[in-house]
């Protein structure tokens, strides 16, 4: 099965869409509850990411019996330092994203802590690129 | 407990999501990082907050959260609010600061 989700830059009413949609999935799959918590929280914070970081983003979704694939590409800044990035509490985030609660620098650590694989790949001013496997057994 | 029973117990007043009013009640968290918020609740937890905006409430449906409390006396947003309703997730409020109010729901979640 395969699902795509267009993520908007900059529109936090609308960051969880695709997480929310991807749970609803999931279930009606009868994935094991504590697999599908692992799967949204890494999935929410990819999108908020893209809001929060880019200018547009595209979230695609494979799933089979073993497993759920999920890459979401973005084009924007990109991320100069990955290493860096990946360090709890390091942000770039905006003053104005901080205030909502947003940019303490747990996104990616929570990303890495609730997958199977991970894999980012960035091109500074073009863009970045997450897969993140989950394996649903 | 469930949320009703915190509500009464607590005085908070409800903005919104009276559907979840029955929800069981595991645990509290306390945290204004949505991210944190994220990693280390579980469902059926309190959530308490001076957050209002409407991503809260994608976290706490996300997070199968039993309700929020919004802190010291403010109000969500509009859109905050509708967003509770569709998810029925009740979003709560009360005058008090954090430390009280969490205070007071650990009291009684632990008698």
């Amino acid at each position: 099965m395969e699902f795509r989700y267009e993520v908007e830059g900059g529109n936090f009413s609308r960051a969880g869409h695709a997480s929310s949609a991807v749970k609803k999935i999931l279930k009606q799959l009868n994935v094991d509850n504590r697999i599908i918590k692992r799967i949204v929280v890494a999935l929410y914070e990819g999108e908020v990411n893209v809001v929060a970081h880019a200018h547009k983003g595209n979230i695609l979704v494979y799933i089979d019996e073993q497993k759920i694939n999920i890459k979401i590409e973005d084009e924007g800044p990109g991320i100069p330092d990955i290493d860096l990035a990946m360090q709890a509490g390091y942000s770039t985030a905006s003053a104005a994203v901080r205030e909502m609660g947003f940019g303490a620098g747990m996104g990616l650590p929570n990303i890495k802590k609730n997958t199977d694989e991970l894999k980012i790949a960035s091109d500074v001013g073009k863009g970045t690129t997450l897969e993140m496997i989950t394996y649903l057994q | 407990m469930k949320v009703r029973d915190m509500v009464q117990k607590l005085g908070l007043k409800v903005f919104s999501g009276e559907s979840g009013l029955e929800n069981e009640i595991a645990g509290g968290y306390v945290s204004d990082l949505l991210s944190d918020v994220m990693g280390n609740t579980d469902e059926n937890f309190v959530w308490m907050t001076l957050q209002t905006h409407k991503n809260i409430m994608a976290v706490a449906s996300l997070k199968e959260l039993a309700a929020i409390i919004i802190v010291k006396g403010l109000q969500p947003d509009e859109d905050t609010i509708a967003h509770s309703n569709e998810e029925g997730v009740p979003l709560l409020g009360t005058d008090m600061e954090t430390f009280e109010i969490s205070g007071k729901l650990y009291g009684f979640l632990n008698n």
